[in-house]
């Protein structure tokens, strides 16, 4: 056995409202530059629905991922070392821009300098790739809510693939239709298969807390990680040719901070925290032979933090003791694993994901409502739960390789809680009959309530601070040349806009911070310092620079 | 040989090797960021899918050639049975093939380059210099061989003159007068790429010198610790390490 500790997230689906704030708030602090404009570290897809980039899902045709040989091994989908470097002049299974969108902005300036005129001026959309007026045809949710309709959605790879068993019950039409929203990051595999993609070796993951990352500095531009994640989240910037991804707010999480889409959630529906899992076994786990066993052997990984097993070989393994703790409170793990309603999205990918998703009951509930049931009594609804509107089918074709049943556990679960915390809440005398058939007893339906209900940040974060012994190595370094105008800040290199050095995320905050507290001008397009950056604010107050300066106030 | 021809000849080559380790190495160092291929794939495919496999393996065949012809002496392939005739055959042969693929390719890149929009929009000032020098030394290249082959002109063994003299450079005892003797198409495109050269270390072309062959024997999955040397996903510039102070 060979501990490892991963930082993981837990999604409760029910309670995304589909604001994309998380995604907002993501590309404020981390791909508002050029070269990233149409990428998403973080986006909000309406299910049903095509995703980001369209139809990302379908691995017949993008081959991301892994899959398992006829003698049982591991090899990318996408074809192995060999087959890589033969096509890496021209990589196969790229998506192109169009795939994702192809960015704009609208000529603003025109609704303010027109002359005088018999019609309104108009500000034209124009594309931020060329520079050219352009029709906008796509975005990163154009099907956002179900929009489109029918045509487009019918697209959806989830759909296609299990639209002959539920042929009767799927329904897109306006009335029938369904839809929940779907949040996603990169999922900080266990087993990589964008790592295991990258021909340089650039890409890691981290020995410490199991996110994975890019180093720019050894990136060469070959592009293969991006076609290897079968999830897509890996992007290329086009101006640097290096490629990019979320970064699990590495720099906040490191300070105890949780990341920028968790902190600003509206539904506060996100849960940060650590895992212990035994890297010895990933590999076994991943290659297990039936798709529909993956869950399993994935929950099988992780290991019991309060196991004094498991401590003892944590600390031989060299996690520190606040890690061990902060393990043992981790809501990630219990919800995964001590409550097991948080299911990983597409298992069948076999990269070991670590973002995991609680599946949407809502629905259900209302439905039941309409109909003039008692949406919330656990007979009425355990039995709704065989005719969701939302199909289990789809479902399980999204958390467990179409396991229906296990998703029928995960809802019934839920379902069970609410009943019973109804009894509860409304002072009746509770009917335990409902948790017991999911083998829950009170106290555990009374916890894992409080989780989801009404935990607070600590409890819904709890993230360990890296190492006090390292702390003053991770603020990274700015050096005398990165300042102002010099080669490393913000632009141009001595050969062209993509060379000279990145710019580190803690010396772009200082400036961004510093440009924009004292700018004049409300909003300075033309100056990336000019934007606010939403990376170093602790949830404390409003963020810096979010709002223009009180006149009032005087300067 | 009077003192152009020292200069071209005997002294050129050296400044050419300077040059170029000198400014690989010093663009290793100080711009590791801009160290890529700056791939355009996201922009335009269909013609990227032929254009860049057809040149490069072409190109990766002409290097090749490059090579035998230069670097293997010409007794030595006399010693293992190899005619003059029979070399010259397949070496006209196979080069053809290779030079064709590469012409082809490099000038359906360059016509992508100016007809996609998006790719013209992405490409700069570099990329358009480095396309000048590249394709100099490409059709130069054409025209020398074409003439070593006897296509242009009556035939040249390239191999007795041209070969010895690059070898000459590398074992430090140049022999300048043997290039000034050989027809011209030869001394030009030996300026063609020696200018190439120069230029390579500040182009994009760095990439071909970081082709990824570790990949074939590393792990699938790498695993970094931070350490002091690599904060976040930065490493910190020469001579702005860490200090535990
Ligand atoms: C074996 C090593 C090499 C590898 C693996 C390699 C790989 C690549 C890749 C992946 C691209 C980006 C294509 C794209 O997606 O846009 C590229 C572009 C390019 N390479 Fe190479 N290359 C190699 C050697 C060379 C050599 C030896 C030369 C020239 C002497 C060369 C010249 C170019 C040029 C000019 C481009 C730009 C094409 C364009 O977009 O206009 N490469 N190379
Ligand atoms: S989801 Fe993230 S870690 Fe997993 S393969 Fe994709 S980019 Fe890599
Ligand atoms: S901020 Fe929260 S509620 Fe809003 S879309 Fe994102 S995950 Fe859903």
């Amino acid at each position: 056995m060979k501990v490892m500790a991963q930082m993981g997230m837990v999604m409760n689906l029910d309670k995304c409202i589909g604001c994309h704030t998380c995604s907002v708030t993501c590309k404020q602090a981390w791909t508002n530059r050029t070269g990233v404009e149409y990428v998403w570290f973080n986006n909000v897809e309406t299910r049903p629905g095509l995703g980001y980039p369209r139809t990302y899902e379908d691995q017949e045709t993008w081959r991301g991922g892994w899959e398992r040989t006829r003698r049982g091994r591991l090899r990318l989908k996408g074809g192995g070392r060999f087959k890589k470097l033969a096509s890496i002049f021209s990589n196969p299974k790229l998506p192109s821009l169009d795939d994702y969108y192809e960015p704009w902005t609208y000529e603003y300036d025109t609704l303010i300098s027109a002359p005088l005129g018999e019609h309104t001026p108009v500000a034209q959309p124009k594309s931020l790739i060329t520079g050219k007026p352009m029709k906008i045809e796509w975005s990163a949710n154009w099907d956002d809510d179900l929009g489109g309709g029918p045509e487009v959605i019918s697209e959806d790879p989830v759909l296609v693939k299990i639209r002959d068993q539920v042929a009767d019950r799927v329904k897109l039409d306006f009335e029938n239709a369904f839809m929940f929203y779907l949040p996603r990051i990169c999922e900080h595999c266990l087993n990589p298969s964008c790592v295991a993609s990258c021909p340089s070796g650039a890409m890691y993951k981290r020995a410490e807390d199991g996110i994975v990352l890019v180093d720019q500095d050894r990136c060469r531009g070959w592009r293969m990680c991006v076609s290897g994640c079968p999830y897509k989240k890996v992007y290329f910037n086009h101006k640097t040719g290096k490629a990019e991804k979320c970064t699990f707010c590495y720099p906040r999480v490191e300070v105890g901070m949780p990341t920028v889409c968790s902190e600003t959630c509206v539904g506060r529906l996100r849960y940060l925290g650590l895992f212990l899992y035994d890297a010895d076994r990933v590999l076994e786990a991943a290659s297990v032979e039936d798709e529909q066993d993956l869950y399993r052997a994935q929950l099988d990984l992780m290991l019991d933090p309060h196991d004094p097993e498991v401590i003892a070989a944590a600390q031989r393994d060299g996690i520190p003791s606040d890690w061990l703790t902060a393990a043992q409170k981790s809501p990630v793990y219990r919800l995964a694993k001590e409550f097991e309603v948080a299911l990983p999205l597409h298992p069948e990918y076999r990269t070991m994901p670590m973002v995991w998703y609680i599946p949407p009951l809502s629905p259900v509930v209302d439905a039941l409502v309409e109909t003039g049931h008692d949406g919330e009594d656990a007979r009425n609804l355990f039995g709704a739960i065989d005719s969701l509107r939302i199909p289990k089918e789809y479902l399980a074709e999204l958390f467990t390789a179409g396991d229906t049943d296990v998703i029928d556990t995960v809802l019934r679960k839920l379902a069970a809680m609410r009943s019973t915390m109804r009894d509860v809440n409304l002072g009746r005398e509770v009917d335990v009959s409902a948790a017991e058939a999911v083998g829950f007893d009170e106290s555990t339906v009374y916890e894992l309530y409080r989780l989801l209900a009404i935990a607070k940040y600590e409890e819904r974060y709890v993230i360990p601070a890296a190492h006090s012994e390292q702390a003053h190595e991770l603020e990274e370094l700015g050096c005398s040349l990165d300042f102002d105008e010099g080669p490393g800040m913000y632009g141009s290199g001595p050969f062209g806009e993509a060379s000279g050095m990145p710019v580190p995320v803690a010396v772009e905050n200082f400036h961004a911070l510093k440009q924009r507290q004292t700018s004049e001008a409300v909003l300075d397009t033309g100056n990336k310092r000019g934007r606010v950056n939403l990376l170093n604010w602790d949830g404390k107050g409003a963020p810096a620079g979010v709002f223009p300066p009180d006149p009032g106030k005087g300067s | 040989m009077n003192s152009t021809q020292i200069l071209l000849w005997d002294v050129l080559p050296y400044v050419t090797i300077a040059v170029f380790v000198v400014g690989m190495l010093w663009r290793f160092r100080y711009d590791k960021f801009g160290w890529t291929t700056r791939s355009s794939q996201l922009y335009e495919r269909s013609l990227l899918r032929i254009a860049s496999p057809l040149f490069h393996l072409g190109m990766l065949a002409v290097v090749a050639g490059h090579v035998v012809g230069l670097l293997i002496p010409e007794s030595w392939t006399n010693a293992v049975g190899v005619s003059e005739h029979f070399y010259h055959l397949n070496a006209v042969a196979l080069g053809a093939v290779a030079g064709a693929a590469t012409l082809v390719g490099v000038a359906m890149l360059v016509y992508r380059r100016r007809t996609t929009g998006p790719v013209f929009a992405a490409t700069t000032k570099n990329d358009k210099t480095m396309y000048v020098f590249l394709l100099a030394a490409i059709c130069l290249g054409l025209v020398a061989t074409m003439t070593g082959a006897g296509v242009l002109g009556d035939g040249y063994n390239y191999r007795e003159t041209v070969s010895v003299w690059f070898r000459s450079i590398f074992i430090l005892q140049p022999q300048g007068e043997l290039m000034a003797d050989t027809p011209l198409a030869f001394r030009v495109h030996a300026l063609a790429g020696m200018a190439l050269f120069m230029v390579w270390p500040f182009t994009r072309l760095v990439h071909a010198f970081s082709a990824p062959l570790g990949y074939l024997f590393r792990p699938y999955v790498v695993y970094r610790t931070r350490s002091a040397s690599t904060a976040g996903n930065r490493t910190p510039r020469p001579g702005w390490d860490r200090t535990n102070a």
